[in-house]
């Protein structure tokens, strides 16, 4: 296990370089459904709005 | 049987499309990945060449070749939508066009980065301007000026010709990445990315590194659609089958 982690002494380069693919694309993924949730709620926090208005009125 | 591409070019029925594909997409993608990653790891020799070997370290080419293929095949996915929607006017072609361009970058500075991990160990440096890195960069900044174009722009529609005409501009760049190789022979002058072919490479090299070219296809597909989705319900927000939807979201 040591070894296979240790890669013939280039751990850190290697490491780096899956390490930073991980790190972007994982967090783009994660960027996407806050984006998407965000988005969600505020055009449902402006329906129900418009909804009461036009419940207020009848 | 008459197909209708055209009914699929309408955003409300795209969104539900989209949402449908996207979990498909993301579980191809991490299947294919892992695969790639083990087959890389475990399935490869440690050491490549005669006197002056490749040592483990050239299993950064997996993640770099693949991310470098990406950026160039996004480039001209980007563009071509771009053009779709100049010559068609249909509003998702460019929204297709915005929700690529993000994850391009990315992978452009991906492949960047990695180059620069796997160049310090190989050729003792970690940038040269080289005509092949230098060109890399310049496409990811193409990526971040039509972004920020994009985003410059408050009118959506003038944003996205204008943006478009600027990725269509940029293609220029695709072909001189591709061959920007300046040394057809190693013994003749010492360039840094020299002409290779796939039958020369080690077929377990080449499977881990088709295979994660797939893995990251699949998450460009993915993650495109995942942010189109956004783009659409946004856009065109007011209308009665946004409505509808956001109705049928509330009630999950």
């Amino acid at each position: 296990m040591m070894e296979f982690l240790a890669q013939g002494g280039y751990a850190f380069y290697i490491w780096s370089c899956y390490g930073l693919a991980v790190v972007l694309l994982a967090g783009e993924l994660v960027a996407l459904r806050r984006r998407r949730r965000t988005i969600l709620a505020q055009l449902g926090r402006l329906r129900r709005m418009h909804q009461a208005e036009v419940s207020h009125e009848g | 049987m008459k197909f209708n591409w055209f009914h699929f070019s309408s955003p409300a029925t795209f969104y539900g499309l989209a949402g449908r594909l996207t979990p498909w997409f993301f579980a191809l993608a991490l299947v294919s990945g892992v695969v790639a990653l083990y087959w890389g790891f475990f399935e490869t020799p440690e050491r490549l060449g005669g006197s002056n070997p490749q040592k483990e370290y050239y299993r950064i080419i997996f993640v770099h070749v693949g991310s470098a293929w990406l950026s160039m095949w996004l480039y001209l996915v980007l563009a071509a939508w771009s053009a779709l929607g100049l010559v068609f006017n249909t509003r998702l072609s460019y929204m297709m066009a915005v929700s690529v361009a993000p994850t391009g970058a990315i992978f452009t500075f991906l492949a960047l980065v990695t180059g620069a991990f796997w160049g310090r160990p190989s050729w003792g440096t970690w940038w040269d301007w080289d005509p092949r890195l230098t060109s890399e960069l310049i496409l990811f900044f193409l990526y971040v000026g039509y972004l920020a174009l994009h985003s410059a722009i408050d009118d959506a529609r003038r944003a996205d010709r204008a943006s478009a005409l600027l990725a269509i501009v940029g293609l220029v760049c695709v072909p001189i990445i591709y061959w920007s190789i300046n040394c057809p022979d190693p013994n003749q002058c010492a360039a840094l990315h020299q002409r290779s072919s796939m039958a020369e490479i080690e077929g377990n090299i080449l499977f881990a590194m088709l295979a994660l070219t797939f893995s990251f296809w699949m998450y460009s597909f993915g993650t495109s659609l995942l942010r189109v989705r956004s783009i659409i319900i946004e856009r065109e927000a007011g209308t009665s089958w946004v409505d509808d939807q956001l109705e049928l979201e509330a009630r999950r």
